[in-house]
């Protein structure tokens, strides 16, 4: 099953089992179900529970609060994860804040899915990874979809802990299939929030990357093990932030490398962070300091052969490792 | 000539309006005199000139109705919930804060009513509660605004879902015609009236100092959003009688002078002199009371 129709299923599945879940974005209705489908069927199916809204992705995230407030569970699709500037000021001063603010713990059980990512040609403004612009909010979570996690857990792990997220899926592993189990050369085991992709235990190499970039690491990691005889393991985290490494500590505890790949572009970065508390942890055991793999300072261009330059590809990550 | 007496403008005021608005009035005073003594942290903006419009809304509103506020926010709670103390306690940091001194005078959340510091935020997320109470019953969603916060777009993104998807959202502007600095003429283009029937939302306008009058120009309007679950504004004309925050008016002398004149304890005292000397004294009196009191507590504790 592909990744897009997990999450469709994952959605069916959610809205079915708790009447107070609620899913507002643009263009989500039927018949056309979502600029990337991943709502099809939800409207005919729960009505006026799913609601195709405005171009005002500011007041929509604040509807979705405002209904997670007075007691429902809010999902927001942005159609494209660049708007989530336009709500900002909601995401950041007032559901993230409102879970503390009011000197006491107040729920705000609401999820912002962003489709997010390149690689598909559509250039500057519909093609960029802004997890890094969400990481360290007081009050906020921040999720990546990857082939190996169930969606439906995760929105259900989000709802549960009344933290509001935001919730990135990468557009081009929408087409991908799910993974399990393995792929002749490595294993897939999924534990506790994190994806755990390795040929074997107890790796010298290890690359932490979200799951939007589950393709390309995978990709890097046979050519690793195939043509450079380097076997690295790979984990997935779900949720990017807070990060609890506590999970694959014995995966980092073998490790002698660790590399960090990341879509966003360079500077102030999600995995500048993961690596500074890496460090903290690993400081000592390591043979390098951490290896960073993000795409470059850049916009992302329109053209794919410019796109292909600003965006993160196998050979960077197998390069990177390699060194 | 000599002993002309004036008509009076204003109707008969009850003494519970008139003691809540007077309450509210020396809560204000009394922070004032409690910053320039050094003694409140931070910033605070009263809404000195503005009280009779909370206690004219308050009235209209039932227990299950949400409020959201601003900034300017004292008078919006202290009108719906008698609670001095309490809010006096949270500016203030002490034991017994609505919550614990971690929001302060502008972050409130307090059963149903909620106060956000950022300009326009609270209207979409108004929109969304106000959805919810079209769903299980009649409660609306009550939000204060002022003229300057019609800058914002979250305002007009609230009021074009609000009218499309028919939430009961009634929106109480206070339009004191300034905002921190900037007279509304300044920055504010066209009118609130034609903002608003370009959503084809409902609009009243009401100049009136008098509680009375203001209560029932509004009084319409939330059986309007109440029965017929649609969204509607009403436009408050006041005089902000205070500084936009604490000594920082830079209003001229004239101008001062024509906001005293509209305050409404200016109209109050000329047509009910002894009913409002009689209630001041009582009122004065309990937020000293109040402030002594809570002064006293120790500070809060958050967890």
């Amino acid at each position: 099953m592909r990744v897009a129709e997990h999450l469709n299923r994952s959605l069916h599945a959610l809205m079915e089992n708790d009447p107070s879940v609620h899913l507002l974005g643009e263009d989500v209705s039927d018949p056309y179900g979502g600029a990337f489908k991943i709502t099809k069927g939800l409207s005919d199916r729960f009505g006026p529970r799913v609601m195709s809204t405005p171009l005002s992705e500011g007041g929509i995230v604040g509807v979705g609060a405002g209904l997670a407030l007075a007691g429902d569970r809010a999902i927001v699709e942005i159609m494209f994860g660049d708007f989530a500037t336009l709500a900002f000021d909601q995401l950041v001063n007032f559901a993230a804040k409102s879970t503390t603010m009011y000197g006491r713990r107040v729920d705000v059980p609401l999820i912002v899915r962003l489709p997010t990512g390149g690689r598909r040609g559509y250039g500057p403004t519909h093609s960029q990874s802004l997890q890094k612009h969400f990481i360290g909010v007081p009050g906020l979570s921040v999720y990546e979809m990857s082939p190996f996690h169930d969606a439906g857990r995760l929105f259900g792990e989000i709802f549960a802990s009344g933290t509001p997220a935001v919730f990135f899926e990468d557009k081009v592993l929408y087409t991908k299939p799910m993974l399990s189990g393995g792929d002749g050369l490595h294993t897939f085991e999924v534990r506790d929030g994190w994806a755990v992709i390795r040929a074997e235990r107890d790796t010298e190499d290890v690359l932490l990357a979200p799951g939007g970039l589950t393709d390309r690491a995978v990709a890097a990691l046979r050519d690793l093990l195939l043509e450079d005889e380097i076997a690295c393991t790979l984990l997935v985290p779900a949720r990017l932030h807070p990060l609890d490494v506590t999970p694959v500590a014995d995966v980092l505890a073998a490790a002698k490398r660790v590399h960090v790949a990341e879509d966003g572009t360079a500077g102030g970065t999600w995995g500048a962070e993961v690596a500074r508390l890496l460090h903290e942890r690993l400081w000592g055991r390591l043979t390098a300091p951490i290896t960073h793999i993000s795409a470059p300072d850049s916009i992302i261009p329109t053209a794919a052969h410019l796109e292909a330059r600003c965006t993160v590809q196998p050979a960077d990550i197998r390069r990177a490792i390699n060194k | 000539m000599i002993g002309a007496v004036r008509e009076r403008t204003l109707t008969p005021v009850s003494e519970a309006d008139l003691s809540r608005m007077l309450r509210i009035r020396h809560f204000e005073k009394a922070l004032l005199r409690l910053f320039e003594q050094g003694r409140l942290n931070g910033t605070t903006h009263t809404c000195l000139g503005q009280e009779h419009v909370p206690v004219a809304v308050s009235a209209l509103l039932r227990p299950e109705d949400h409020v959201f506020s601003n900034h300017r926010g004292h008078g919006h709670f202290l009108a719906r919930y008698d609670e001095p103390h309490a809010l006096l306690a949270e500016i203030t940091g002490r034991e017994g804060a609505l919550c614990n001194g971690v929001g302060g005078s502008q972050h409130i959340y307090h059963e149903r009513f909620l106060s956000t510091g950022v300009q326009g935020e609270s209207l979409p997320v108004a929109v969304g509660v106000a959805l919810r109470h079209k769903r299980t019953g009649d409660g609306i969603a009550c939000a204060y605004v002022g003229d300057g916060t019609w800058g914002e777009g979250s305002v007009y993104e609230a009021l074009n879902m609000a009218q499309l998807w028919g939430a009961p959202l009634l929106v109480v502007v206070e339009h004191n015609r300034i905002a921190q600095s900037t007279p509304t003429g300044a920055q504010l283009a066209g009118s609130i009236a034609g903002r608003c029937a370009g959503f084809g939302v409902r609009h009243e306008r009401v100049e009136s100092p008098d509680v009375n009058v203001v209560r029932g120009a509004l009084a319409p309007l939330v059986d309007y959003v109440r029965r017929e679950k649609r969204p509607a504004v009403f436009e408050a004309s006041v005089h902000r009688a205070g500084p936009h925050s604490k000594g920082d008016d830079t209003r001229t002398a004239a101008e001062l002078a024509e906001a005293a004149a509209g305050d409404w304890y200016a109209h109050y005292t000329r047509d009910f002199p002894a009913q409002v000397a009689a209630l001041e004294e009582i009122e004065r009196a309990f937020i000293d009371a109040a402030v002594e009191n809570v002064l006293a507590r120790p500070l809060s504790e958050w967890s």
